[in-house]
């Protein structure tokens, strides 16, 4: 019981300081390489929780593709080492104040909320073999339409990525 | 048993970072990144309520599967808008993509 205590430990101080990381480093790389790890953290929440397969299409989906695609991103287009890299100071002040006017208030309501103490045991039973019976049962429709939407995300990446070069 | 709410907190906290980068920065793919940090933040109260919630059940689960879908073709579109942009600009900040304000 204690080790899911240390893990949960390791596992958030991670993700956040990942989190703060990628906000506070200048060059845009470091910030890509940062938010990885906590892509990488989370999923090891993810297993935390009980939802193995979830965490593993998170490792998959954000730390290989995601971090990756955003590198070439930065790759193909300018990315000059040091440049003023947040926008004016009076921006961020407000808008920092606005942020923790939210943090405090969710945070008060996370404090208040009385949260239901028992938690669903899934360790008894096949996470993967799970999800599929669901998916297939009662969520069919949503996962065809989610193959359509990724499949018009693909030809409209490609249509508008491409066109140009044409005209050129 | 960890609380359901320090999954919460780890998940505002996470939250908090992402508009904070996503509204400050200027390159457009921090932009990106931090959008997706977002969407990261609410997949763990999704899972995390999979297995704390008053109903608790698979759904949870499944949703955080649909939403991981739909942030990878955002960020793979999110990304040829960007790169056609940069081609007909050249910029990648989002402060001199003002062509519809002016």
């Amino acid at each position: 019981m204690s080790g899911q205590y240390i893990a949960f430990f390791i596992l958030s101080l991670l993700t956040i300081s990942g989190a703060i990381f990628m906000i506070s480093f200048n060059r845009v790389i470091h910030m890509v390489v940062a938010l990885a790890f906590t892509f990488l953290s989370i999923a090891g929440l993810f297993i935390l929780l009980e939802a193995e397969f979830v965490g593993l299409t998170q490792i998959m989906v954000y730390s290989g593709g995601v971090s990756v695609l955003m590198l070439f991103g930065i790759m193909l287009t300018q990315h000059s080492k040091v440049e003023r890299s947040e926008q004016k100071p009076a921006l961020r002040i407000f808008t920092f104040a606005g942020i923790l006017a939210f943090f405090v208030a969710v945070f008060y309501g996370i404090q208040k909320t009385p949260w239901s103490q028992e938690a669903v045991d899934y360790s008894t039973q096949n996470n993967v073999k799970e999800i599929g019976v669901q998916l297939y049962n009662n969520y069919v429709i949503p996962f065809e339409l989610v193959s359509v939407l990724l499949l018009v995300a693909l030809i409209g990446g490609i249509i508008m990525a491409k066109k140009e070069a044409d005209d050129e | 048993m960890i609380p359901a709410s320090s999954y919460l907190l780890v998940a505002l906290i996470l939250f908090c970072v992402g508009l904070y980068g996503a509204l400050t920065k200027r390159h457009a793919i921090i932009v990106l990144l931090s959008i997706e940090l977002m969407f990261n933040a609410v997949n763990i109260n999704l899972v995390a309520f999979a297995k704390y919630g008053l109903f608790a059940n698979m759904t949870g689960q499944i949703f955080s599967l649909f939403s991981i879908t739909v942030a990878a073709a955002e960020a793979a579109v999110g990304l040829a808008i960007l790169i056609s942009l940069y081609r007909n600009r050249s910029t990648v900040h989002v402060d001199e993509m003002d062509l519809m304000k002016r």
